[in-house]
């Protein structure tokens, strides 16, 4: 072999780069299957369909969990002094700012549906606990209003909200 | 270091084997002829305990594997079934167990003493920052094997650990996800863990491979810092640190054992023998103590996503040490106020440890943020500025120097 050394891209550079090209865009189909495959599988996504829950035999003051998508969901049934408590609040000064309003369906204020994990790094908080009589991550101390919304500690967001729809007055469907 | 014998085969055997595959020849130079400093002291046995407790860990995981199932309804039941029915169970069980935590001890110390004496200093470097990567596959291995059992804090601290990824801009729920292989820690989950958790531990030995040829390269660090300048500075390997070695090692599993057959249960969580509900959260989530220190500093920090990057800051930050210690001068011996800074360090790592098990709140919280801002102090601040401002004690000239000050006794210190 002569070794020429030329300022030119010659034809074999190109060919070097062509062929190393298609190897990478072949690595990279070959990659997603095998990276592709930890995502959740059609069972689980079929798993995940939406549920509904009766809501007549939750009593005022009362905090059910159901489980949706392997997810603890609280319905608490807000009393009087719960929903003044999350309204009289000055909006702007919360760490994570959304007025109760926007946390809950018009016309159906006393219920408050989440999603029950800690937005820190996912414990269950306890209802009824913490300095606001709304729930308390025992982890690492996060304290939430009787909204959900984050008040002290390390979390970062509101407990939030999953989808979910008033079907009749006393029916909700989760999903 | 010449002066060592070279392997030479004694019979016509190993003379046929080794003109095609020379292994006698290279274990004979690597761990029989091969010069180790003169005046090794015992820290410098942990190496060879690490090895063992690889070893150990490999072995009664596979009897382990052979006898548990890595499914949700199952996985707590197979684990009593191994504690109860299976001949030996409880004994593989508790050696495996107990094994991870003897491990992180050995782990500390080997690190620990590596920090003290320099041996992270030019030309050390790759050689430290493979410990480095063997410490974080030790770490992902643990945190598996830990959720194998299927216990409370098996499945909350699964669910505290992958929420870390949570934290990361824009694509953490998506991460998480795929983590999870759901839309929560599930059967997926723990599937998956039982993979990583069988395969990881082979990928360790790959990397201790690395680890020891790159030690074989560069040579062994020692107590003084300075390197080995002729054949009084060094003995053979073998008989004097295999010896030295097997002698610690020995009383390293009569601790061992003391946990296995006297406190099995020390190093857990009493929480781990209730099978995992998705539902309730333990009032108090721990992880394994070998973790506290780093768990300590992520409840520190009142921002998720500074705490995780807090977490894997204090881990990596070690990889980097070559570079944050200006010093020309590597032991500690000869460095009095690195010394200092270095004992401040370790209480430091003990103190975040306790705080690490401690519930997130008043004090506590308050006692993490300030030993969390000496933790990184010492890297990004002390050691940068020790290297321009120290005035270390003379060094010795060599080795031998340093053990006999008026000169060897040549007839004595014949090795």
């Amino acid at each position: 072999m002569t070794s020429m050394s030329s300022a030119h891209a010659t034809r074999r550079d190109f060919l070097y780069i062509a062929t190393g090209a298609v190897a990478a865009v072949g690595a990279a189909a070959v990659a997603w299957p095998l990276i592709h495959q930890m995502n959740p599988d059609a069972s689980t996504i079929a798993a995940g369909a939406p549920i509904e829950i009766d809501l007549t035999p939750v009593a005022e003051g009362q905090v059910i969990k159901v489980f949706w998508r392997g997810k603890p969901i609280f319905i608490n049934h807000r009393s009087k002094k719960e929903i003044d408590a999350a309204r009289n609040v000055n909006v702007a000064s919360l760490p994570d700012p959304q007025a109760d309003a926007d946390r809950v369906k018009q016309g159906h204020e006393q219920w408050l549906v989440l999603i029950g994990i800690c937005t820190h790094l996912g414990c269950i908080p306890i209802a009824h606990q913490g300095e606001y009589d709304g729930f308390f991550c025992p982890c690492h101390g996060s304290v939430y209003d009787t909204s959900g919304r984050i008040r002290q500690g390390p979390a970062p967001a509101n407990l939030p909200l999953p989808p979910y729809a008033f079907v009749s007055d006393t029916k909700i469907k989760i999903g | 270091m010449s002066g060592h014998a070279t392997y030479q085969p004694q019979n016509a055997f190993m003379k046929w084997m080794e003109r095609r595959l020379p292994i006698a020849g290279l274990v004979y130079s690597s761990f029989v002829a091969y010069p180790t400093p003169r005046n090794l002291n015992y820290w410098w046995t942990f190496g060879g305990i690490l090895s063992f407790m690889l070893g150990a860990q490999i072995i009664t995981g596979i009897i382990l594997a052979m006898h548990y199932t890595p499914h949700v309804d199952l996985a707590f039941k197979s684990v009593e079934g191994i504690m109860r029915d299976v001949n030996y169970g409880w004994l593989i069980r508790y050696l495996h167990s107990n094994g991870a935590s003897m491990f992180f001890v050995a782990v500390y110390i080997h690190i620990a003493r590596g920090m003290y004496y320099g041996s992270y200093k030019e030309p050390r470097e790759v050689l430290w920052i493979l410990g480095v990567i063997i410490y974080l596959l030790m770490m992902a291995t643990g945190f598996m094997g830990y959720v194998l059992p299927w216990g409370q804090m098996s499945y909350w601290g699964a669910v505290v650990i992958t929420n870390l990824f949570g934290a990361i801009p824009v694509v953490g729920d998506s991460v998480v996800a795929w983590l999870w292989g759901g839309y929560s820690v599930g059967n997926p989950t723990l599937n998956r863990f039982f993979s990583l958790h069988y395969v990881l531990p082979f990928a360790i030995a790959g990397v201790v491979v690395l680890h020891i040829w790159a030690l074989h390269v560069v040579g062994q660090n020692n107590p003084t810092g300075i390197d080995p300048k002729s054949d009084k500075d060094t003995v053979a390997f073998t008989p004097y640190a295999t010896i030295k070695d097997g002698f610690v090692m020995v009383c390293f599993c009569l601790l061992y054992a003391w946990f296995v057959f006297y406190v099995p249960n020390y190093l857990g969580h009493a929480d781990n023998y209730i099978p995992a509900n998705p539902a309730v959260t333990p009032t108090h989530i721990v992880p394994e103590w070998y973790y506290l220190p780093f768990y300590a500093i992520l409840r520190a920090i009142p921002n998720k996503l500074l705490g995780v990057a807090a977490l894997g800051g204090s881990i990596v930050i070690l990889a980097f040490l070559p570079w944050l210690d200006t010093s020309k001068v590597r032991s500690a011996r000869y460095r009095p106020l690195y010394r200092q800074f270095f004992w401040m360090y370790i209480a430091t790592v003990i103190g975040l440890g306790y705080l690490g098990s401690q519930p997130p709140e008043g004090i506590y919280v308050i006692a993490a943020r300030i030993l969390t801002i000496y933790y990184f102090g010492f890297f990004i601040i002390v050691l940068p500025l020790l290297g321009m401002f120290e005035k270390t004690k003379p060094l010795p000239n060599s080795i031998s120097e340093s053990i006999f000050p008026a000169g060897a006794p040549a007839s004595k210190a014949k090795a």
